[in-house]
């Protein structure tokens, strides 16, 4: 064991265990692209080490001027997406209720119509020439984020017969450490696909579905222009260190 | 009545889907003009420390087709044992060597990292850990991303004393994590699901 030196840094603190059961299950066979990609086994726990408590940084220096405007970032100069205009913005926070700072938060969505612009998509709905669909931003100090886009389309999808995805915005956080590595989607206030949608029901807690759809925010609305909607999220927290370096402690 | 601790839920998890490259890879995907580079395309730069190694392998279900549309992370320590990250205690990290490496798997379910073979790190309550490189999978089918580790086949004598690799080893799965080294190439095939279903971690 070695001593700490008094001007060292103390090793950053491990994760709170996860809580399963906000979480789906890997086997959901009502979501049929699980049924092949779930492992069966279980998973082998073990307390966050270095290589779980660290993960890399993310500076406001990586991010260009309209890399979290996906009305212009892809159109063409002078143009704009076509759709319902929207701001979505809110809060990244830990399980301690605390800010999390210079977070890399990824989006990306399908256009007004419910297209998206990938190859392999093949939905008849017509891409938009001025929307790309991608955008990133990094966390603020209190942890605030937000970015412009239209509201995307619902559209359908080879599960069952008649299964359509509610209109979604896709989300990777990637905080502090890898441990808390995290892809959700967030939901739009109202949207009777919502409680219908396979994808959305892999999720047996009602609480945790409640918490991926974004409320709308008048009162952050630009009047004649766009509206606006929160979402805020949550990452993993980091415990409490008492007696670091003293292998009884904890 | 005793009021309950309030500690926040984590933000639940929803699939990747099919078209996670939009988001994570776009410039490879086609969404070209709105980044100069995609997060995570090179793990170390020139002049980096450590041997050159070249880590490969295939993403398959379990009815052994391969995961054409996963993204693949994986995150390391440098050739000392030293993570390049603010929550990182340790000072001297390779300023040539970043240690998060992300791509977008091709249709053989195939990803390579042009990387450097990482240096033991401290386990925690003493010793060290076997030279390691974290995986995180997702993808469409994928309800919640998958962590695993990847470990050497030229460390038999680390990998004996390695703390996580020894709970793998309990339940006859430990093989599950080797990389298999030849030369410079170390391949690591990732089975999702079926007889070698590698090891995925509660972490």
């Amino acid at each position: 064991m070695s001593e700490r030196l008094s001007n060292a840094r103390a090793e950053a603190a491990a994760f709170m265990e996860r809580d399963y059961s906000q979480h789906p299950p890997a086997f959901t066979p009502g979501y049929k692209s699980s049924t092949l990609r779930a492992p069966k086994q279980a998973l082998i726990s073990y307390a966050s080490t270095l290589s779980e408590k660290t993960g890399p940084a993310f500076g406001h220096n990586m991010l260009g001027e309209l890399d979290n405007d996906l009305i212009v970032n892809f159109a063409r100069p002078g143009e704009e997406a076509i759709g319902q205009r929207i701001v979505v913005h809110g809060y990244v926070l830990d399980q301690n209720a605390r800010p999390v700072p210079n977070a890399l938060v990824e989006f990306w969505q399908a256009n007004a119509g419910g297209r998206y612009r990938h190859k392999r998509e093949g939905y008849r709905a017509p891409l938009d020439p001025n929307f790309g669909g991608f955008g990133r931003t990094v966390t603020d100090e209190n942890g605030y984020y937000w970015f412009r886009t239209i509201k995307p389309g619902p559209y359908p999808w080879p599960n069952g017969v008649n299964d359509w995805r509610p209109a979604h915005i896709h989300f990777s956080l990637f905080g502090s450490g890898f441990a808390q590595r995290l892809i959700s989607q967030m939901y739009f206030e109202g949207d009777p696909l919502v409680p219908i949608c396979p994808i959305v029901n892999t999720i047996s807690d009602k609480s945790a579905i409640d918490r991926l759809v974004a409320r709308l925010d008048m009162n952050n609305a630009i009047p004649m222009d766009l509206r606006a909607y929160r979402f805020d999220m949550v990452l993993r927290g980091r415990r409490s260190t008492f007696f670091e370096n003293r292998p009884e402690g904890n | 009545m005793t009021r309950p601790i309030e500690y926040l839920k984590e933000t639940a998890s929803q699939t990747a889907g099919p078209y996670v490259h939009i988001g994570m890879t776009p410039n490879e995907y086609d969404i070209t003009g709105v980044i100069a580079e995609d997060p995570g395309v090179t793990v170390i730069s020139d002049g980096v420390k450590g041997e050159r190694i070249t880590v490969q392998g295939r993403v398959l279900d379990g009815a052994g087709k391969p995961v054409f549309d996963c993204v693949v992370e994986i995150w390391q320590a440098d050739a000392n044992g030293i993570y390049n990250s603010p929550a990182e205690h340790r000072a001297g990290v390779d300023p040539n060597f970043s240690g998060w490496g992300r791509q977008a798997a091709g249709e053989n379910g195939e990803f390579s990292f042009e990387t450097i073979k990482p240096g033991p790190v401290p386990a925690p309550g003493g010793g060290f850990m076997a030279p390691h490189i974290t995986f995180w999978i997702v993808a469409r089918g994928i309800n919640l991303g998958l962590q695993t580790r990847m470990y050497f086949s030229d460390e038999d004598a680390a990998n004996k004393g390695d703390p996580i690799l020894a709970k793998a080893r309990m339940v006859g799965r430990d093989h599950t994590m080797i990389g298999s080294r030849e030369g410079s190439t170390v391949t690591f095939d990732i089975h999702l699901q079926g007889e070698s279903e590698t090891v995925f971690l509660d972490i």
